[in-house]
């Protein structure tokens, strides 16, 4: 299992070839309170940098971009009920999405968890 | 996801600045200020904390003016020359809510008129206005005063606002003589020890009081505010969900330069005096509005579901026809659930009429609804 980050503040936690999706620790701090996140369909084919989610918060409304390129394997609709849960637990039960990566080769590109925290200390 | 702008130019600073820095705010660009957002509980808890306790808020970016004049009728007629309100009917010690107008009768600014309880300051009018306008107003005001009444800046006073169903208790423990006063009343009073002027008013839609205070004792009045157990500071992400949920509108969003008072629904703050004697911007147009109604008008949105709709969302009936646009939209935590207020075509503004929201090129359904979102709570 590896996780890999975009400069964009998603996460991909990889097992197998499934994606485990949604946004960092960080991305949730600066959204401030999330109050609703629209969801993909169960099925749909992901090119990487497309828009796989939009997540509000009471200020604003943000695009989730798919790190990599994917068939979308579940959503967790328990987002509906509880969008709160993104900035309780954004690694855990607050992720958006799991795909069927379709080029492995994407995850190549993106950022090991040690290169993300660097970027964050950068940026903050 | 994208990275919130930065705006490169230097911002000015409150008296409060250092305070909310202190206390963990998050602090961003807004109206040229560098102005909390939120402190680190974040926007939820502190809308919730201001419906149910108190809330302090710092509004020292606001402008706050002077019209002098040689008399309280003098100074009246010049600003009723400027505004739809009955102000010469004003009684000492009162306030009311106004618009500058433009010859068209589309909104320069709102702004809150002031005459002071005191004799001695016969003649003055306080104003307190937008703080992105507060330029733009007081060239416009000045170019138009007649010569013997002069605008006087206050550029060394700060402004706080108390809110919530506590606000008034907490006031009374630093000064009895607040309990008495009601919705929109004005005076000059002593808290903690320092001159302030009060008026019990606000922009939540929850009871409570501003209070304009000297710079110099604005983080003295900050602090023995925030000492009662009861306060907690707000910061301009509450107080923009606050006011939505109290279908307040916003300068610049809701209501603009394009939008007549009688449009916007502001027809409640043209008295009747000024609404059949006319004499004021745009007079024609605000007085056939009354009279015809307006061809659109501003009404609540209640979107069905949780996903809020924001400013911008194009409105259309379930049919595809667009009627209108969305000027505010959210999420109202105490309605818990969006809320948005918008302009659209008379014909389908009666509460309940159902129409769709354009959010993301979907079409959300949603009803047109009765404002305000949340109930005043106004000490009347």
């Amino acid at each position: 299992m590896t996780t890999r980050y975009t400069k964009d503040h998603e996460y991909i936690r990889v097992e197998g070839d499934a994606g485990t999706i949604g946004i960092s620790d960080y991305a949730q701090s600066q959204l401030g309170d999330v109050v609703f996140v629209e969801l993909p369909s169960v099925g749909k084919s992901l090119a990487k940098g497309d828009e796989a989610a939009v997540v509000e918060s009471v200020k604003a409304a943000s695009e989730v971009y798919a790190p990599v390129s994917g068939e979308v394997l579940e959503v967790n609709s328990g987002l509906e009920e509880n969008p709160g849960t993104v900035n309780e637990d954004p690694a855990g039960r607050g992720w958006f999405l799991k795909i069927r990566l379709t080029n492995p080769g994407e995850l190549d590109g993106l950022l090991t968890e040690e290169q993300y925290q660097e970027f964050v200390k950068s940026i903050s | 996801m994208a990275e919130p702008a930065r705006a490169d130019e230097p911002l000015l600073k409150t008296p409060l600045h250092a305070e909310h820095v202190a206390l963990g705010a998050r602090m961003v660009p807004f109206a040229g200020y560098d102005m909390p957002v939120q402190y680190p509980t974040g926007i939820l808890t502190e809308h919730t904390w201001t419906r149910e306790h108190a809330g302090l808020f710092d509004v020292s970016h606001m402008g706050q003016a002077a019209l002098v004049g040689p008399d309280h009728e003098t100074t009246a007629r010049a600003l009723e020359a400027l505004v739809p309100a009955d102000i010469v009917n004003l009684k000492p010690g009162q306030q009311r809510y106004s618009q500058l107008l433009s010859e068209e009768g589309g909104i320069l600014d709102d702004l809150m008129v002031t005459r002071p309880a005191d004799p001695a300051a016969d003649g003055r009018l306080l104003l307190v206005v937008n703080a992105s306008m507060k330029g733009a107003d007081y060239a416009h005001m000045e170019a138009r005063l007649p010569a013997n009444v002069k605008l006087v800046r206050f550029e060394d006073r700060a402004l706080l606002a108390i809110q919530g169903p506590k606000a008034a208790e907490v006031m009374a423990r630093l000064a009895p003589d607040t309990a008495d006063m009601t919705f929109m009343a004005v005076r000059p009073t002593k808290l903690a020890g320092l001159d302030v002027h009060l008026s019990r008013s606000g922009y939540t839609g929850e009871d409570g009081y501003e209070i304009s205070v000297a710079d110099k004792d604005a983080v003295a009045l900050w602090r023995a505010l925030l000492a009662d157990p009861e306060v907690k500071p707000i910061g301009l992400g509450a107080r923009d969900s606050l006011r939505l949920e109290a279908g307040l509108c916003l300068y610049g969003h809701d209501i603009d330069t394009n939008t007549s008072p009688i449009e916007a629904g502001l027809t409640w703050s043209i008295q009747k005096r000024r609404r059949e004697e006319g004499g004021f911007p745009g007079a024609a147009r605000i007085q056939r509005e009354i009279k015809e109604g307006p061809a659109r008008v501003r009404v609540g949105l209640k979107p069905e579901g949780r996903a809020p709709a924001r400013e911008g969302t194009l409105i259309t009936t379930p049919d595809g026809r667009e009627v209108g646009i969305v000027t505010s939209g959210g999420f109202g935590p105490t309605v818990n659930g969006p809320v948005a207020m918008g302009y659209v075509s008379r014909d389908v503004s009666a509460v309940g009429t159902d129409l769709h929201l354009m959010v993301r090129g979907k079409p959300l359904p949603a009803k047109v609804a009765a404002m305000p979102f949340t109930p005043h709570r106004y000490k009347r």
